[in-house]
């Protein structure tokens, strides 16, 4: 990689945050989504790059599935998912002719497509870009920060779990992040309990204690705590803006004290 | 790190080394002498070895979350309730290998013998194998790139002196890439039984589970079924049932259907996971193994 950052597709971009797990099913899309809409609530300009290849999973969760990527001058202009194109997306999910069509790639191809969705894309202006990642420490995740290095990201978001096999497996991914110079701006419980909507009992339906345990082992902060909660399941499955449509609802208050709690550890911008 | 073309064909590819973009890669002379398209001496070695092996099988998944290296370890267990049988668990996710913490075996280390690595026992005939055992540390991350997770796949399958099996369960990472081509390709000439797919209700797991199948399909890997995991939550204290991750496009029934692929069974999601749940489903997978 050259030494200094080229402007390119980038340079309209204010702040850069990974989404990373290391765990698998634990919430990394949908935090990237909600983390997106409610930033964009807040009258921020957001674009979100889902390099995911083999399970890209946020366009259907912004109803954004069947879209088609179109050339522009400056290489992929993205999907502009509002008239005011205010929140936007790039994902491999928009490249396959059929959606179930399985991308079966070995390591160098991969990172060949994620280097291409870093430089390609003409983001424009941008205060945040997330990245949603897949879950694991390998091609994806090394090809990623290789090519976002050089326009230094703000930070990662790290998503766990309560269960000691989330825990286990974010241990590491907090070690890649500490290799890779990568600098953890905290950590999202997420799945952190169920209240019954018959009695409303809150059961751990995947242990407890996780999340805190982890910030506190590897000394950042923790960013707080989502439940389990079907009307953010629902509005995933449907494409639909949880943050406008269920502000009751159990996981709105936790996801909009995360998205707030980014928003101040984002230094103000320079001139 | 190295630095790869843009448009790659793969090493295994016939353009592989030939093409346009293949100039000034570092190893296009070493793509374009053929090498990457050779088959592997390790193919081999691998079925001699899986001679002692009567039935494999892989438990995938596309999606990550959904309980494949849970299940695996319950088929593991319930399979290995009978003390004639002998059970071989093989967790292949290098990145994130969860079966050691699942079986209580975190902090065992792997031994060499003249014969080869040994498995750890958690039963006289259950026996594990993955890389979480030749990490020194619970903070150890595997950052490696495709070819050195396919390298330690190879030796997973070489040189674990796994002795006479019934069943070697493979207990897969999510995705459809290097770890899953490797385990097929490496085992291409040993015979794999089938794949068992896990999933959860969403249409969010149930998007990536067609492409697993779809996988599957290309790489000419045999379905067993399906299961579908986290399906249903009965809460504790009312024992009314709520659905956490609701099937909003069918669920697995559906999907299964139009596929053409069985259904298995569904396991409800339990904070204590329930036994009697899994013992249940292990005799139905085992009747679904022998029939195979």
């Amino acid at each position: 990689m050259e030494g200094a950052a080229e402007p390119g597709n980038l340079a309209g971009v204010r702040h850069i945050i990974l989404v990373l797990s290391g765990k698998g099913g634990v919430g990394k899309s949908t935090v990237s989504t909600e983390l997106a809409l409610a930033l964009r609530h807040a009258g921020k300009k957001v674009g979100i790059l889902d390099v995911d290849l083999c399970g890209p999973s946020i366009p259907r969760m912004l109803g954004a599935q069947g879209r088609a990527v179109h050339q522009c001058d400056r290489g992929w202009a993205p999907v502009f998912l509002d008239r005011e194109q205010s929140i936007s997306l790039m994902s491999v999910g928009f490249l396959l002719e059929k959606p179930d069509e399985a991308v079966v790639w070995r390591g160098p191809k991969k990172n060949a497509l994620i280097k291409q969705f870093v430089s390609d894309v003409a983001w424009g202006e941008l205060d945040y870009l997330v990245v949603d990642t897949p879950p694991g420490t390998s091609d994806e995740h090394m090809a990623a920060i290789e090519a976002l290095r050089p326009y230094q990201p703000l930070g990662a978001l790290v998503v766990t779990t309560p269960q000691a096999v989330s825990v286990g497996d974010v241990r590491r991914e907090l070690t890649f992040c500490r290799k890779t110079g990568l600098r953890v701006m905290g950590v999202v419980e997420n799945m952190s309990g169920f209240t019954c909507p018959h009695c409303a009992e809150c059961t751990s339906v995947f242990s407890r204690g996780g999340g805190e345990e982890l910030a506190q082992l590897a000394g950042v902060p923790f960013l707080g705590s989502v439940p389990l909660d079907p009307a953010l399941m629902r509005s995933l499955e449907e494409g639909h803006d949880f943050i406008q449509e269920f502000p009751g609802s159990p996981a709105f208050a936790a996801l909009t004290s995360i998205a707030q709690k980014i928003l101040d550890a984002t230094p103000a911008c320079l001139p | 790190m190295e630095e790869v073309p843009h448009d790659c064909p793969g090493a295994d590819s016939a353009q592989a080394g030939r093409g346009a973009s293949c100039q000034g890669c570092p190893n296009q002379r070493l793509c374009a002498s053929g090498a990457g398209a050779t088959p592997d001496p390790a193919i081999e070695e691998i079925k001699e070895k899986m001679k002692t092996v009567k039935h494999k099988i892989l438990v995938l998944s596309g999606k990550g979350g959904v309980g494949k290296s849970t299940f695996s370890a319950h088929l593991a267990r319930g399979l290995a309730e009978d003390e004639n049988t002998q059970i071989a668990l093989l967790d292949i996710d290098i990145c994130g290998p969860s079966i050691p913490k699942i079986m209580g075996l975190e902090g065992e280390q792997v031994h060499q013998s003249g014969s080869g690595w040994s498995p750890v026992y958690v039963e006289d005939n259950l026996g594990v194998m993955s890389v979480g055992f030749l990490l020194s540390s619970p903070d150890d991350a595997v950052i490696w790139r495709g070819p050195k997770k396919n390298g330690m796949i190879k030796q997973f399958l070489r040189d674990v002196d796994w002795g006479e099996v019934d069943y070697l369960i493979v207990d897969t990472p999510p995705g459809t890439s290097d770890e899953h081509l490797s385990v097929v390709q490496y085992l291409a000439a040993a015979h794999i039984d089938g794949a068992v797919i896990i999933t959860t209700p969403q249409e969010v797991s149930l998007q990536d589970v067609r492409k697993e199948i779809n996988f599957c399909r290309k790489v000419k890997l045999p379905i067993i079924g399906v299961v579908e995991n986290m399906s249903g939550f009965i809460c504790p204290k009312c024992k009314k049932e709520s659905q956490i991750f609701p099937p909003t496009t069918g669920g697995a029934e559906l999907m299964c259907q139009d596929l053409e692929v069985p259904l298995l069974g569904r396991v409800p999601l339990d904070p204590l996971i329930g036994i009697q749940e899994f013992c249940n489903l292990h005799q139905s997978k085992e009747e679904n193994l022998i029939s195979s």
